[in-house]
This record gives structure tokens, sequence and C-alpha cells, in this order.
């Protein structure tokens, strides 16, 4: 982006509520079910059906307001949202508009939410994006397009859909990465949404503007839908800034419109311009009565998760390792519970964590599985790094045998056991290799004597040649300083 | 006749109602005069009165989250004009 323009971001980021059942009717929430087959009076909008709210998807909205640190309201309501398009046949929606569940509030942005390759960059370190306001609608039907009709499928209608709005206080592509994926990180910490993007659970539209860096009032707003991961919104802020920014040099008067983003393209399209805006005429709905609060508040605040980064602060302090580790560990909830159930046993927690990190992730990501997948009992990670930090087995076998254990889920005792893989640590037969190590190796012995230290090194290798790789590392290394020192 | 204005045409839009001139006058006269019976509502002094969202002073009724049995597929779609695969087939829509 060009230094001397400010691009203006705000999201608005739709998310499904992993109730099991709907919004106001106890039909099945299920992704990928056979059409219209979750479907009753209430969610195809049948006249007289009435709905019921389901008390859960209030419950897990206020969760979500105080995990970002909204104001719950004490009284809320429903509010139709009427507009006219087959996924919503009763010709409005229900939402919430003047008495939303939660307003203000705010989303931290952490270097590790960052993509990997802005995380070096980053302008506003622990920058807070301010929220405006949470709600909670029922979502709408799947419309289908074929060549000359449109199929629909209920089954997705009346999904309870939580709406989070951010005030425009995003500032880049990076920002917008950031946000997004601190929000789908506190949401799947607090066990609300399953946020897959893929799968629609959380769907994000974009309002961007640009300006001369001297201007102060606001440049032209425009939408961007059809986003479908978190990097393509990322990549879609940054085509659409360039753009604006092209057109207001080029002296072009940019208008207040809707543009879809086209990922294999790399491109943003209009779809509509201010002209065809819509007029909701929102009112109370009167088939819902109002909701007060603080008859599940308490429940609610029971349920308060502790969120990444506090976790990743605890971590730093329970176990010692980098905050940087800390960071990777507790960016999936799954593997931050990997690891915390490892470390616990484990006589030095960081050497789980470089096991974790380094190894785990490395084999889970080549055997294509999740860390809920993971064929290694935390307890025995713990006891593989115990038996290295006892100089049972060394480093190198430490591998050998994760890789055994990665393959067949045994624990490391037994692997180190049927492998014959212990160590050796009996000091009078590692004397004896070193012994015949500086027999056989006078050349070495000799630079050693004459002041090049790096020497020993070369014996030391010799020698766990020798012992192929079972020595004690360690134990080699004080054999042969005294050796050679004629002590 | 009314004071108040009442702008047929674009609510008629908004509800995608066709309407001829003549009805447009006589709606906007009609519904002029219930847009002015509400209006004397805004001469009560209602500084005392407490906001309610609802005709009903009741809250909070609500359902736990149960799966509840849904409609066979042959019942819901059975009134649809249209169907295939197991969807309701509509005229083409774009957004
Ligand atoms: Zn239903």
């Amino acid at each position: 982006m060009k230094s001397d323009y400010i691009a203006t971001i705000g999201l608005e980021v739709h998310v499904q509520l992993k109730t099991k059942s709907k919004m106001f009717c106890g039909c099945a929430i299920e992704y990928g079910a056979e059409p219209n087959t979750h479907v009753c009076p209430t969610c195809l909008g049948l006249p007289g059906a009435l709905p019921v709210m389901n008390l859960e998807a209030l419950r897990m909205t206020a969760l979500t307001g105080l995990i970002f640190q909204c104001d719950v309201a004490p009284i809320c309501k429903f509010d139709r949202k009427n507009y006219y398009y087959p996924d919503m046949p009763k010709n409005y929606q229900i939402s919430q508009y003047d008495l939303p569940i939660c307003q203000n509030g705010e989303v931290p942005l952490h270097d590790l939410a960052y993509p990997k390759d802005a995380q070096k960059s980053i302008k506003n370190a622990d920058k807070r994006v301010r929220l405006i306001r949470i709600h909670l609608e029922e979502d709408v039907a799947k419309n289908f397009h074929f060549e000359t009709t449109s199929g629909i499928d209920f089954n997705r209608a009346g999904t309870p859909l939580m709406e989070i709005v951010s005030q425009p206080d995003i500032e880049s592509p990076e920002e917008a990465f950031a946000y997004l994926t601190s929000l789908k990180q506190a949401l799947i910490y607090a066990d609300v949404s399953d946020a897959d993007m893929e799968k629609g659970q959380l769907r994000c539209d974009c309002n961007v503007s640009v300006r001369p860096s001297h201007q102060t009032e606001y440049g032209v707003k425009i939408e961007l839908k059809n986003l479908n991961s978190i990097s393509g919104v990322r990549r879609a802020l940054a085509f659409e800034i360039d753009r604006q920014i092209s057109a207001l040099e080029r002296g072009e008067k940019l208008s207040q419109e809707t543009r879809r983003w086209d990922d294999d393209r790399g491109e943003t399209f209009l779809m509509r311009t201010k002209e065809s805006a819509h007029d909701y005429r929102y009112f109370p709905d009167p088939d819902l009565l109002p909701v007060k609060t603080e008859v599940f508040m308490p429940a609610v605040r029971a349920r308060l998760p502790e969120l990444p980064w506090f976790k990743r602060e605890r971590f730093v302090r329970e176990y010692g390792i980098s905050s940087y580790d800390a960071g990777v560990l507790t960016d999936d909830l799954e593997l931050s519970r990997y690891f915390e159930a490892a470390a616990k046993g484990a006589k030095r927690p960081k050497a789980v964590a470089n096991y974790v990190l380094n190894d785990l992730l490395s084999a889970l990501a080549a055997a294509g599985k999740s860390v809920e997948e993971c064929p290694i009992e935390p307890q025995h990670l713990a006891e593989l790094t115990g038996l290295i930090e006892d100089g049972k087995i060394n480093s190198k076998q430490g591998k050998e045998v994760f890789a055994e254990m990665f393959a067949s889920g045994e624990a490391p005792e037994e692997i180190v056991e049927a492998k014959g893989l212990k160590q050796e640590s009996d000091i009078d037969a590692i004397k004896l290799l070193c012994q015949q190590t500086i027999e056989a190796n006078p050349k070495s012995v000799e630079d050693y004597r004459a002041g090049k230290g790096a020497a020993i090194n070369f014996l030391k290798g010799q020698v766990m040649k020798a012992s192929k790789g079972k020595a004690n590392p360690n134990l080699v290394g004080e054999t042969l300083e005294k050796l050679l020192s004629g002590v | 006749m009314s004071a108040t204005k009442f702008d047929v045409r674009y609510i008629a839009e908004l509800a995608r109602i066709k309407l001829e001139p003549a009805e447009i006058a006589t709606f906007e006269s009609q519904l002029g005069h219930v847009l002015e019976h509400v209006e004397k509502l805004n001469q009560l002094d209602v500084s005392e009165v407490e906001p309610t969202a609802h005709s009903f002073p009741i809250y909070n009724i609500f359902r736990e989250d149960q799966i509840r049995p849904s409609l066979e597929r042959e019942a819901a779609l059975a009134n649809a004009p249209r169907q295939a695969q197991g969807l309701f087939i509509v005229t083409k829509v774009v957004e």
C-alpha cells in the first residue's frame, strides 16, 4: 500500500453457532445432509408457524460477548428484517436491530495471529480492534443456481447465526487477517463454533475505503463479498485497496458499491451500486418476547474459557518456554491441550515443547493427521524426554524411538528395550572405547595437545561411531578430556 | 386532507405490489389518515412511561437446545410448485 494513502476497513463476521438444534425450531443442524431433510414449518417459513428461542444460542452469544469484553445488554429483543429473496420465504429474517445482546468490546491482535510473512513487520503491536456489536439472527437457506432456475435447500435456514461487527479500526489486509485469526481462535476456545470458513461456519464481509493521508473524512465505502478464507480476505483487501488508490490517482470518483471477490482471478467485480441498496424496514417481531439476560448470565460466566492469549502467558510462566513457542502451542486448542498433558508429567517441559513443535508437528503433517488423531500418548512423549534427560538414551536414539512411537503407538521404554537401544553409560566400557580411539588417531591427539580444542569433537565422533551411537555423549566427552589431559 | 404525506409508491415498491395511479391516490389518502391517527400519540406525555418492546409484560420464553423430529422430505416438498433433486425449484435468482 502506498504510504500517502490510508485504508479504513471494517468487518462484519457471521458465525454459525454449534448448537444441536436450530435457533427457533427443533430441527437438527447437520452440515452436508441431504437437502431439505432437516426442515419443519417454522424454518420453512410456513404461515402460522411460531418461533421459540433456543436458550443455548443466547448463552453462546453472551459468552462470546464476555470473551471480547462487550457490554451484555440487560434486555434484548428480536426484530424482523424485511426483504424479498427465496432463501427466506417468510420475507423477513429474524434478527436484532436496536437492542442486540452485546455492544462495544474489542478483539486483541497478537503477533502470531498475523500472516507468517508479516510477523516481523507489525505496524501496531498489541493493537485492539473495537467492536460495535454482536447480535443473534437466523441463517437463511442455501441457493443452488442452475442454467434457468435456482434450487433451495432449507437445511441451513434457521441455524443460529451470530453477527460480529467491528469498528472501522483495521488499517491493512494483514490486520484484517490477524483480526479474523484471533476471532476464530477465541470462538473455538469458547466452544461456541467450529468457525471453519470453508464450511461457511464463519463468513466475512468487508467494508473498505481509502483516502489520501492528509484528508480527514473517510473515503467512499466499498463492500466486498464472497470471501471464503482468511487468506482470501487478505488478498481481496490488498487488491481492492490498490484498485481504489489507482482509481483516485487517475482522478476517478469512486462510488458506493458492493463488489464480489473472485479468488481464482484475484480480482473484485462490481455486483451492485448504492441505488439498489436495501431498506429493511425493521420492526419488533411480535412472535418473540424480549429477553432479560440476567437469568442465564451466571451460567455463562461459569463457562468463560482460559483464552489463548492468557494461556500463552501461563505456559511461559509455568513451563519456562519462550513466548513464541507458547504462542504456537496455544494457537491450536487441541495442540495446547496435548502439550499440557505431556508437560505436566515431564521433568523438563521445555524438552517436551521442543519435541511437540519440531518432531510431532512435522510427523503429524507428513501423516496428514490432526492433533486429535496423534498416535503418541502425551504421557509417552513426556517419558521419552525423561529417558533422554536421564541419559538412558541419547538424543539421536530419541529420534529413532520417537519415529517408532509414532508408527506403533507403543511406550518408549518398550521400544528402547525391544531395540536394545539403551545408552551405554558404563564408565569402564566407555573408557575402553576412548582409549582405543586415542591410540588409533595420533594426529588428532597431537592437534588437541597443540591447542586445537576442536580436535576433540572428531575423537568424540569416532567413539560414538564405535559404540554404534549408544554411548552417552556427555560421558564420552568427559572421559576423553580426562584421558587427553593425562589426569 | 392529511397533513402527512404517505409515500405510497415507495412502500408499494418495497412490498413488490403494482398499483394503478388511481389506487395510489386512494391509498395515499387512506394511509395518510392512519398516519395522522398514529401521530396523535406524539402529543402524549410519555416521559413517565417505561419503554416496552412488546405489548405483553412477559420475558424469557425459551426452549432448551434439543432436537425434535423434522418433516419427511416428501411432506416438506409436497406443496412446492416445482421440485428437483430434493430442492425447491424457483425462478432463477441472482444476487
Ligand atoms: Zn425447523
